[in-house]
This record gives structure tokens, sequence and C-alpha cells, in this order.
């Protein structure tokens, strides 16, 4: 068995990144996510890497885009307030199909919002996040153990897709502390015969752009990349189900939520109530099929969320009207406690 | 003797080349339209130029190549 | 002999400027230098937004386009990738002294090593004539139909002048492509800026006085004399920073 270290949620992102072999990191101070840059800020010299804290979250996207329109693995990190900042680039890179890891330790919002953790980016991160016909792959870790591992993930799957990762954490899960395992390694290096390093006299010229002025020639590149986006959601789906064979009723919850989801559900199940747990890993692309299943046999479903209720907007769809599904949730930077998913649940019980 | 030679259809008529030029070698086609509508530039004399290739150091489009 | 042909990293393809816009002289400006310096084949350009935004497909070199304002911050990336290619932007006045303020300053300060080639024509070209952070007070646009009023929008930002106050860059000079002996200086001081970042001295913007027929409402002949009369008193010309002069 492999040495564990105990790390936070933000480090282990960090040094997972590392692993992964990004070493260009750009990024602007923003709590709770700051451990990601300080810790970038030790490591990349030493191990040749570029560490950067850029002007602004819109200049270190950008800086991000440059790096990657020349092939190389690069990330940054922020926080709610500065993803806003971020979404044009994001936008950018997806309409010049570059691969980027994003991580987003979400806070209360919306505006300046509060400090604290939440899951209320969840539209943003999935539905698009800026403007234009584009998605993320979006990632969603509840252990410190899956912030690294998911980080891994994200950069092969950005690579693998010409697309951006997405790490949605929250505060929570970056401020804590748990043992983790770093043997793991990425996946092969994927040829990008597109990327900007010079024509070196022996090819035409790269072109990395997202205009494209032709409405036809637009429609084309935003069909193909819809057509990816489906290849994404026939093998990409990650998810966990937790007690879900004999389940009556399905908890849905990703992340923090879920880690309180699963006590309160161990809870019930000592209560004798049939509860089980669907829990998304990736939310984009979203396991619509696994809660699908589900509601062929499950009566009720609760989504569990730290917002005022997004991810149920999915669920509901996911459950197309076969069985209703409520909204069990804090916001503002408030977590639910297990006793009030307890309550939820014993409530979808009766 | 200089040779001068122009890709006529590139040329968007704007003269700056005309303006240029110290030895009066060039104007404007007034008779000639050229495939983007402008009236092309050309030499009208020829034997006058001395390949200074101030015309084609005002050129914004690259048009002329200019030999001595 | 040929004395003068179309640069190699210039290519073929025809450009969509507006005729007499100087913008097409800047740009084989860059392409001379990039042939006589034998850097195309390692060169990666950083397109803007604005009337240039279609640069990407009139160089040889590899090319990025950039989202607006924001290409010396892709450049940085492109540079701290691989700090063995020449990385150069092209921005106008909008995107440069405007929307992308921040980026340029600070690229500035960090005396990144990368070559900016700033377009001054006063005047927001692509979109149809609107006034400029470089728009001169008095000046005639589609938003500033009664002139430039410096008490509502305040007054025109001299970027090189600006810039020369930090400890950051290499080298800033102001030149204009409004007659030969002009475009001659023009092309030394590119050349110069791009040499800078070869020899690994740091951040070079050039700024070029340019002109706009079109949205300035002039024949080509006429917007030339106008940069004489107008620009060139407002912005002078001449080296703003050489950190490396006389050395």
């Amino acid at each position: 068995m492999a040495d564990k270290v105990l790390m936070k949620g933000n480090e282990a992102i960090a040094e997972a990144a590392i692993l992964a072999g990004c070493r260009h990191y750009f990024g602007y101070p923003i709590t709770p996510q700051t451990e990601i840059a300080a810790y970038m800020a030790k490591r990349m010299p030493k191990i040749g890497g570029t560490f950067l804290q850029a002007e602004s979250e819109i200049a270190a996207i950008n800086m991000v885009y440059g790096v990657s329109a020349t092939g190389k693995r690069v990330m940054t990190s922020s926080s709610s307030p500065g993803i806003s900042l971020k979404g044009e680039g994001i936008s950018y890179l997806a309409g010049a199909d570059l691969p980027a890891l994003v991580v987003n330790v979400q806070r209360g919002g919306p505006g300046l919002g509060g400090i604290q953790p939440s899951q209320s980016d969840y539209f943003q991160a999935t539905k698009g996040g800026a403007h234009g016909d584009f998605h993320m792959l979006v990632l969603a870790p509840a252990s410190v153990q899956e912030m690294a591992e998911l980080t891994v993930k994200g950069f092969d799957l950005a690579d693998k897709y010409r697309m951006t990762a997405m790490i949605l954490a929250d505060g929570t899960m970056g401020q804590m502390m748990e043992p983790v395992s770093l043997d793991f390694a990425a996946g092969e290096p994927v040829e990008k015969p597109w990327a900007v390093t010079g024509t070196k006299m022996a090819r035409p010229h790269n072109i990395v752009n997202s205009l494209f002025l032709k409405p036809e020639a637009l429609e084309k590149t935003n069909f193909e990349r819809f057509e990816r986006y489906e290849r994404i959601k026939e093998t990409e789906v990650m998810y966990e189900e937790y007690m879900m064979e004999d389940a009556e009723i399905c908890v849905v919850a990703f992340g923090i939520a879920s880690r309180v989801s699963k006590n309160a559900i161990n809870e019930a199940r000592a209560q004798g109530i049939k509860v089980g747990l669907i829990r998304p890993i990736t939310l984009w692309p979203f396991p619509e099929k696994a809660i699908a299943k589900a509601a062929e046999k499950c009566k009720k479903f609760i989504s569990v969320e730290l917002s005022m209720g997004q991810m149920i907007e999915d669920v509901r769809l996911a459950v197309n009207g076969k069985a209703p599904v409520t909204l069990c949730n804090r916001t503002g930077g408030m977590i639910p406690a297990p006793e009030q998913v307890l309550a939820a649940i014993t409530d979808a019980a009766k | 003797m200089a040779k001068l030679t122009f890709k006529t259809d590139k040329c968007k008529g704007c003269g700056l080349c005309v303006d240029a030029c110290p030895k009066g070698v060039l104007a404007l086609a007034e008779d000639k339209i050229n495939q983007k509508g402008h009236h092309p530039v050309e030499a009208v004399n020829e034997a006058a130029c001395i390949g200074c290739a101030f015309c084609a150091t005002m050129c914004p489009d690259c048009i002329i190549k200019v030999e001595r | 002999m040929v004395v003068f042909d179309k640069p190699h990293a210039l290519t073929d393809v025809p450009l969509h400027y507006c005729p007499g816009c100087t913008h097409g002289i800047v740009h084989r400006l860059v392409a001379e230098v990039m042939d006589e310096l034998g850097i195309e084949g390692r060169t990666i350009g950083v397109a803007p937004v604005g009337c240039s935004v279609m640069a990407y497909d009139y160089f040889n070199c590899d090319m990025v386009e950039a989202a607006h304002g924001r290409a010396p911050a892709v450049a940085t990336g492109i540079k701290r990738s691989d700090p063995d290619n020449i990385v150069f932007t092209y921005q106008g006045d909008g995107d440069l002294a405007s929307i992308g303020m921040a980026e340029t300053v600070h690229s500035a300060a960090r005396n990144e090593n990368i070559t900016i080639i700033f377009i001054n024509n006063a005047i927001y070209g692509m979109t149809g004539g609107q006034m400029a952070p470089t728009s001169l007070p008095g000046q005639v646009t589609q938003t500033s139909p009664y002139g430039r009023d410096t008490a509502q929008c305040g007054f025109p930002i001299k970027v090189c002048e600006m810039l020369s106050q930090l400890d950051g860059p290499e080298y800033l000079e102001r030149v204009a492509v409004n007659n030969v002996k002009n475009v001659k200086n023009a092309k030394k001081a590119i050349k110069k800026a791009f040499e800078n970042q070869v020899n690994g001295k740091g951040f070079s913007l050039i700024e070029v006085i340019s002109s706009c027929p079109t949205n300035w409402g002039m024949t080509p002949k006429r917007a030339l004399e106008w940069i004489d009369e107008k620009m060139i008193p407002y912005y002078p010309l001449g080296v703003y920073k050489d950190r490396s002069a006389g050395k």
C-alpha cells in the first residue's frame, strides 16, 4: 500500500496537477482557494515550472489560453466571484477548442457574497458558464483523495476532448485535511498538431482562433463540438451509488453535501428506511441515465444542495415526472446538518 | 533602368504610391477597373523610375515589386 | 536585382483593410523584420480584436487570436511556455489602451520579454468609428458627434509617456507611418523591438501613429497629412525609454 500524506484539499489539487505534468499555473488571490496558489508558488520554481500571480482573474485565464495554445498542460484556480471574471476566457478556450484545467473552490454568492462554502455555481459550471454554445467537463470531488484524482483525470479528459475541465469544489473541500495517496500517474500524452510551437519553416502556420465570421462555418464548428459532447455523455459519466440496491427513496447530492447525506442515510437505514444515494462525480455530463434508472423503482427523490436548488433541475429532468423531487438545502455559506437531511428523508418516507 | 511589377488585382487605388513617387512615374488608371472595383495604379512614365521603392514603401497592400 | 518585394513572413491573403489604411504598411514592416532576423519559424503572433482581428491570416508565422485587450496576457502565456520562441502582439488603441490597459501596464511592469506593436489611429475602426482612448480633444467620432469634450469624457491617453514612468519596460518608442522617412524610422524601431526580445532584454512597445481614412472621413492622402498636422503634435514621435541606450 502506498504511503499516505495528510493534505488540505487545495494542496492535493496543486500537487496532483504537478503529478499530471502541469508546469504552468496562473492565478489571482481569492479566498477560499489561496492555498493552491501558495503551493504552486513554492513548488513551481523548484521543478522548472511557471507560477505567475496575474494582475487579475481575466489576465490569469488569458495566460492559461496562451500556454494551452502552445500545447502544454496549464491551470488556474479561483473562487466564485473570480470564476465569473474568468468566464470570458473560458468561452474563448471553448471557441478555440483549447484544453485547460480550471478549479473553482466555491463560496457563497451572488456578488461578493461570503467566503463560506457553497455549491451555488452549479448552473454557471454545468450550463456553460459564459457566452456561446459550449460545455465544460465538470468534476465534483467529495474527498481530498478525489480532489487529487479528479485533478489528474481532469487534465487527461481536457486533452482528450480539447476542452476546459473544471474541478467544482467548495470551501469545505478546499480547507479540509485528509490522508491522500498520490500514487497515480497521468494518462498517455495526447498529440497536439494544432499547437502554436513555431512553424520551424517546415509546415503551414497554425492558427488558434475562435472567430468564425461566416455563420455556416461557426454552425459547423458548434455542431462538431456538440458531437464530441455526445461522445463524452456516452463514455465519461462518473457517479457513485450508495445503498441503492433496494432504495425506495433516492438522495442526490455531490461534494460536501453527499458526505452529509451519507451520514443521514446511515441513520435513516438504522431506522429501517430504505434510502440510498446517487452521488454525481461528473456534474457535466450529468448521470441522467443512472437517475432515470433509479426513477423506475424509487418513489421519491431528494436533492441536497448548498444553494437555492440548482442541480435539482437536472434531477427533475432525469426523473422525468416519474416521482416527486424535493429540495433539502442551505445556502449563503451554510451547510445542511445531517439532522436536516434525515428530517427530509423521514418526511419522504411518510 | 528600374522595373516595376504590380499585382494589379490587389490594388485598392488609394494612391499613396502615386504621392510618394518623386519622379511622377505612377498614376491611377482612370480608364481601368480591377477585380475589386478600384482604379489600379499603373506606370505612366516607367522610363523615369529610379528604383527608389518609395512607392512600395507606402503601399499598404504590398502590390509593387521593384527591380533595378 | 530585386529592390523591393513582398516579405516571406506575409501571406498572399489579400488584406481586408480599407484603401489607404496604414495597417498594411505596419504588417509589412513586421514581416520584413521577421525575414531579416530569420525568426519566422519560431515566432508566434497574437492578433487583437479590432480592425486587425484577422491579422492571423496575414502572417506566415504561427498565430493566436486573443480576446479583446487580452493579447499581452495571452502573449505572456505563450512566452512563458517556451521562452526561446519570439512572441509579438499587434493591437489597436481600443484594444491596448482601453479594455486591455491592465494587461498592457502589467506586462510592461513585469518586463515581459515580448514585443508589442501598438497601432494608434485615434478611433475604433472595426465597429465604425467610435471615440477611442486616444481620440484627440475635439475630434469628431460617431460617439463624440460634437467633438471629444474633455470636460465630459476626459483626455487622450499617451501610452508611451505613461509606460515610461514604470521601471519595467526595456524600450518604448513612438513612430508614424505617414511618409517614406517615417516608415523607414518605424521599421528601425520595430526591428529593434524584436531584436531586444531575441537578445532577452525584455518588454518593447512600438506605438505607431496610423491613419484611418474611412472613419476620419478623409482621403488616404489627406489622412496622412492630418497625422502631421494633428496627431504628431499631440503624440510627439521619439524614444520614450531605452534602457540599453548608450550601453
